[in-house]
């Protein structure tokens, strides 16, 4: 107990997201989503393919990779493989089984995940330079998005006393 | 786990204040419960404190989602009416046990 009162409190997360695979966004959509459940002020950042998460879109059409994807298992167990995870059709089929899992846990999908998340007091950021890099324009980006950010704007917004960053 | 008297009744506690046995529970319990958490309770508090009470009951696993899709309330509505952890908090007030999903 006493141990614990030395702990510093998180009082606020940066949830940065850099990529745009199913798995790497609900990362950081848990991580951001969890912390505002439990009073912590969240920001979530979106750089590089994990733009596509906050792209209107493309945000309820993310996929998990069947190929290079050593951990992906078929539902008896045995590894997805390569070979089959390049067939096509398998990726898509692969991502919704994982979509309906998670929604049968009450982790809803991308765009009703963010309303969550903003519903709470989390902020949601897309990054200016992959934005400029992808040519995306503002009105392609989701209403979730309050603002597209530099870098060092983002640092601002992520500073704080008991302040982490997590990189996804 | 300890005991603690709350609202003239003594009841088992965990030691997060959770009630170990929500049958224990009632409603003078969870407002002195809210009142320790700052918030004075109304009747729409209520409403989603008996919702998680019955969901609870039912055997579900209870998220924030559930409460926003119960008609209720939704889920600024819910963040509103219990500040800072809807759903810890409003578990605690409810008396039922701490809430263990991650969503």
């Amino acid at each position: 107990m006493e141990n614990q009162e030395k702990q510093q409190k998180i009082n606020k997360v940066a949830v940065i997201c850099a990529k745009g695979n199913l798995e790497d966004v609900y990362a950081a959509l848990v991580l951001a989503n969890g912390a505002v459940m439990d009073g912590i002020e969240a920001k979530l950042f979106f750089t590089f393919f994990g733009l596509d998460a906050v792209i209107k879109k493309r945000m309820n059409k993310l996929q998990t990779a069947t190929v290079g994807n050593p951990a992906l298992r078929m539902p008896n167990g045995t590894r997805m493989g390569n070979l089959l995870g390049m067939i096509p059709g398998i990726q898509p089929m692969v991502s919704k089984m994982m979509k309906k899992q998670m929604d049968e846990l009450d982790v809803p999908p991308v765009d009703e995940f963010l309303d969550m998340i903003t519903a709470g007091g989390g902020e949601v950021y897309a990054c200016q330079l992959a934005v400029d890099m992808f040519k995306v324009k503002r009105e392609e980006l989701s209403e979730h998005v309050s603002d597209v950010l530099t870098v060092g704007e983002f640092y601002e917004k992520a500073a704080g006393e008991g302040a982490q960053i997590i990189f996804t | 786990m300890a005991q603690q008297t709350i609202a003239g009744k003594t009841v088992e506690v965990t030691d997060e204040g959770y009630l170990q046995d929500y049958s224990q529970w009632n409603e003078e319990i969870a407002k002195e419960l809210a009142k320790e958490e700052g918030i004075e309770l109304t009747e729409d508090h209520f409403k989603v404190l008996r919702f998680l009470r019955e969901k609870y009951e039912e055997g579900a696993n209870l998220t924030i989602r559930k409460v926003g899709k119960s008609g209720i309330t939704d889920i600024k509505g819910f963040y509103n009416l219990f500040p800072g952890g809807p759903l810890k908090k409003s578990s605690k007030i409810a008396g039922i046990p701490k809430p263990t999903s991650c969503v």
